[in-house]
């Protein structure tokens, strides 16, 4: 049966707290959860707050939980919830207002991680550089991140034991291996991935990889061959053996 | 009256917009050794940069050996119909290949070609494959890659979801703004000694646009009402190709990087139209030629049932279409449940880019307001009366880089500007301006004037345009001006994140940039480009060396007819010669 409106349930509060509240909204063909939200703050909540941009999954603002789950309004198209549907919030940063968090803190992370470093000889070499795809697409899964930060959102080391400070979360990890894994980058972020960027507090879940809307697969792809880089230099036992006695393998990075 | 309260910062270039244009200019600016700040509406990386999907255009002949900056310049000046700023589009050829090199230098990736150069993409207009590009989705990779260089350079700092609403002046010469924060409303006045605008266009004037709600052209009406000067303002672009259908995503953008890997269009008669139009290019025309065909068959009944026509690429392999087209799979997978490997899409043409904006020095992005500079969409010149695909990523990073240049020069020389005596009642009145649709409770809803400008737009303004659409259009746009300067904010007194009461703001702008463009239109009475008129539906050659400047005067806006400086020798020279036709079996 074709719908004729929608009952959409939608957070209103700010930090103090707040509730759900339940908005009738006329379904139009075609009509994705971002649609319903604006029809609303259009016609019946004028200070209704909500982040937009591109309203095509490209900017990766308009992230929010439906019906729980962390999703992007504007990519998730209403039909698939049968006329009922709630938003709200993503729990893992703390409420502005509304729709609205406080994503500062993925910014401050962003900051933390070496920029992408090539070597000296590149750097001063005057010819353009040279690079084979096959190389290049190895980094470019990473590149589609468009941070809607629904990784950090659904992420139970965030979301639920809020340890912000420990581990910089799947979002930094992907960057960190965007940098890594670059044919170009020659820094060393292994003391970064074993300290400042927790990546040790990652045990694979993989629900990052299951709500990342650009299906980069974060866990397989970044997280882990990550890890097996950090394990490789600071957790392999023939290599710390070797290290003791005082072999010439690869050297340890100063932490 | 009483002293509102506001936070004062103090920078050396105040930098207003965080797409690729705003972006560059910091780093430049920070480069030359000039504190930086960034002001930007939403949050960092958001910018509408991100929808660019099909590449940079640089003639770095990567792909065809036959390129360079003479055939880049000439296509820019015929695709702009001659209008545009020829020294403009001299720089832009000339260092846009530089401006793509060092963004990988920066860590931006891009497709490779088997030797592994940089890939270069056939695009609409352009001669040669020419667009350097990763997959459809450059302009984040642009986005962002500036945005991390620009987040480590030092003296670079960022205020997100800040909107500015009035510049500042001193004795002429533009020394601050004042903005507000989205979050909470508090206010901040930013002190400088050089500004750079560079916060993009007005598309959101139009019903059906692939722009965000961002894109109000508040810089636009910021350096009008700071007295600047603002050229060609009846040429915006409609792109030839945005989504029709469902109702919910009409206008979004289908890259042009479909024609470029071989989409055909086709009326529901399954007839290959573009033959009709442009027999030679085909459906890599330029974008007003593609974007009138599509319109016109339409009108004359052969569109599709939803009021678009079809775009097919269904004749190359799946992997082909996933690989080189991403994100448009999965776009019309997700929204509209079209597999675009085995189905054609429906498209028609969204407002998309404007050409019009401030008037600039092509050298330095310098406006006539002394400490004032532009960069990217909101500067006009560069694209003249229609801009090619790939030309406006370029136009971001060559200028951009440009201006920020300029402006850290102009600071370093106007040191004391930022400490410069401000007019305390200019800021009060503006404070003042902003605030009061909070206080009208009962006041219109902003949603509401900005819906009815859509309409008087998309009516008024239309692909083909006539004097009396134009005229009527004006005048209801002026009776709109006087109702948005009485209108409220929706009902709430909201300081915290209010998005009624931002409308209300962004209203002031649009009407600004509509104001401009209904008066520019009915003054170029010709067709040219972009700019299509039914009553006179001809290209008067006397016009090509004419630019029409809007500005204000005390008796308001008025629009006059400014003479093009004759192109020298040496560039008309290239606009003369031919060049050999790109086929890609002797090449590759």
């Amino acid at each position: 049966m074709e719908l004729t409106s929608l009952d959409l349930k939608i957070w209103r509060g700010d930090a103090k707290g707040g509730d759900l509240v339940s908005y009738r909204v006329p379904v139009r063909e075609g009509m994705v959860v971002l649609d319903a939200v604006l029809w609303v703050q259009a016609n019946m909540a004028s200070d209704l707050a909500v982040r937009w941009n591109c309203k095509a999954a490209k900017c990766g603002s308009c992230s929010a939980e439906i019906d729980g789950f962390p999703r992007l309004m504007c990519k998730t198209p209403i039909d698939e919830y049968g006329g009922r549907l709630s938003v709200g919030p993503m729990k893992a940063f703390p409420v502005i207002k509304d729709l609205v968090t406080d994503v500062s803190w993925n910014y401050q992370v962003n900051k933390e991680i070496p920029p992408f470093t090539p070597s000296d000889k590149d750097l001063s070499s005057s010819e353009p550089w040279r690079m084979q795809q096959k190389d290049v697409e190895r980094v470019m899964e990473f590149r589609k991140c468009i941070e809607c930060f629904l990784c950090q959102d659904v992420c139970h080391v965030l979301r639920a034991h809020d340890l912000k400070g420990a581990f910089q979360g799947p979002r930094a990890m992907v960057r960190i291996a965007s940098l890594e894994m670059h044919p170009k980058d020659v820094l060393d972020r292994r003391p970064l991935l074993k300290g400042k960027a927790g990546i040790g507090y990652c045990n694979v879940s993989k629900c990052c990889t299951e709500v990342c809307p650009e299906h980069i697969h974060i866990t397989d792809n970044a997280i882990i061959p990550l890890k097996e880089r950090m394990d490789d230099v600071y957790f392999d036992p023939v290599r710390s053996l070797v290290n003791r006695l005082g072999g010439r393998s690869r050297k340890r990075p100063a932490d | 009256m009483t002293t509102a309260s506001y936070e004062t910062v103090e920078t050396d270039v105040l930098v207003l917009g965080a797409g690729g244009a705003g972006l560059r200019a910091a780093i430049a600016a920070a480069e030359a050794g000039t504190r930086v700040m960034v002001v930007c509406k939403s949050l960092l990386g958001k910018a509408h940069t991100v929808m660019a999907e099909g590449g940079v255009a640089a003639a770095m002949h990567n792909v065809a050996y036959q390129d360079s900056w003479e055939v880049h310049f000439a296509d820019t000046m015929k695709g702009g119909k001659l209008i545009n700023n020829w020294r403009m589009a001299e720089i832009h050829a000339k260092e846009s290949p530089d401006r793509v090199l060092e963004l990988e230098r920066w860590g931006a990736i891009f497709d490779r070609t088997w030797q592994g150069r940089i890939h270069q993409r056939p695009f609409g207009a352009h001669t040669y494959p020419r667009l350097a590009h990763i997959g459809d989705r450059t302009g984040l990779e642009l986005i962002r890659t500036l945005q991390d260089r620009a987040v480590h350079t030092a003296g670079v700092d960022v205020h997100m979801e800040t909107t500015a609403f009035k510049l500042l002046t001193a004795d002429g010469r533009v020394v601050g703004a004042l903005a507000y924060r989205r979050s909470d409303g508090s206010l901040i006045l930013y002190r400088c000694s050089a500004l750079v605008l560079a916060s993009g266009g007005a598309g959101k004037m139009y019903r059906v646009t692939s722009n965000s709600w961002e894109s109000t052209g508040d810089g636009i009406a910021l350096a009008y009402d700071a007295g600047a000067q603002l050229r060609d303002m009846e040429m915006v672009q409609f792109h030839p190709t945005g989504m029709v259908w469902p109702a919910g995503v009409r206008g979004l953008l289908v890259t042009e990087g479909v024609r470029g890997e071989g989409g055909v269009l086709k009326n529901k008669d399954g007839e290959r139209f573009m033959e009709r139009y442009d027999h030679e290019r085909m459906e890599l025309s330029s974008r007003d030629v593609v974007a009138r065909a599509i319109n016109s068959e339409v009108i004359a009944g052969r569109g599709t049932p939803h009021g678009g026509v079809y775009l097919d690429i269904s004749h190359r392999k799946p992997e082909f279409i996933k690989s080189k087209l991403p994100s448009m799979y999965e776009q019309f997978l997700k929204l509209s449940k079209v597999d675009i490997t085995k189905q054609p899409m429906e498209v028609a043409p969204t407002l998309h880019y404007m050409m019009a904006g401030v008037r600039v020095e092509p050298e330095t992005g310098a406006t006539n307001v002394p400490g004032l500079y532009a960069a990217g969409e909101l500067a006009a010149g560069l694209h003249g009366a229609n801009r090619l695909g790939g030309n406006s990523l370029s136009d971001l990073l060559v200028f951009g880089k440009r201006a920020g240049e300029a402006a850290a020069a102009a600071s370093k020389g106007n040191p004391k500007a930022a400490a410069a005596k401000l007019d305390q009642a200019q800021v009060e009145q503006a404070i003042a301006e902003l605030m009061a649709p909070l206080d009208r409770p009962a006041g219109e809803n902003p949603y509401k004037l900005q819906a009815e400008i859509q309409d008087v737009m998309t009516a008024h303004a239309p692909i083909v345009r006539d004097a009396a659409g134009l005229q009527a259009g004006l005048e209801k746009i002026l009776e709109l001006q006087a109702r948005a300067a009485q209108c409220g904010a929706g009902g709430s007194s909201s300081l915290a994140f209010n998005p009624g009461w931002h409308t209300a703001r962004d209203l002031r702008s649009m009407l600004v940039n509509a104001e401009a463009l209904l008066r520019s239109a009915l003054e170029r009475k010709e067709s040219r480009g972009a700019h299509a008129r039914s009553d006179y539906p001809k290209t008067d050659d006397q016009l090509a060396s004419v630019n029409y400047i809007t500005k204000e005067t005390p008796h308001g806006m008025s629009v006059e007819a400014v003479s093009i400086p004759t192109m020298p020798s040496h560039l008309a020279e290239i606009l003369q010669r031919s060049y050999a036709t790109y086929t890609p079996e002797e090449m590759e």
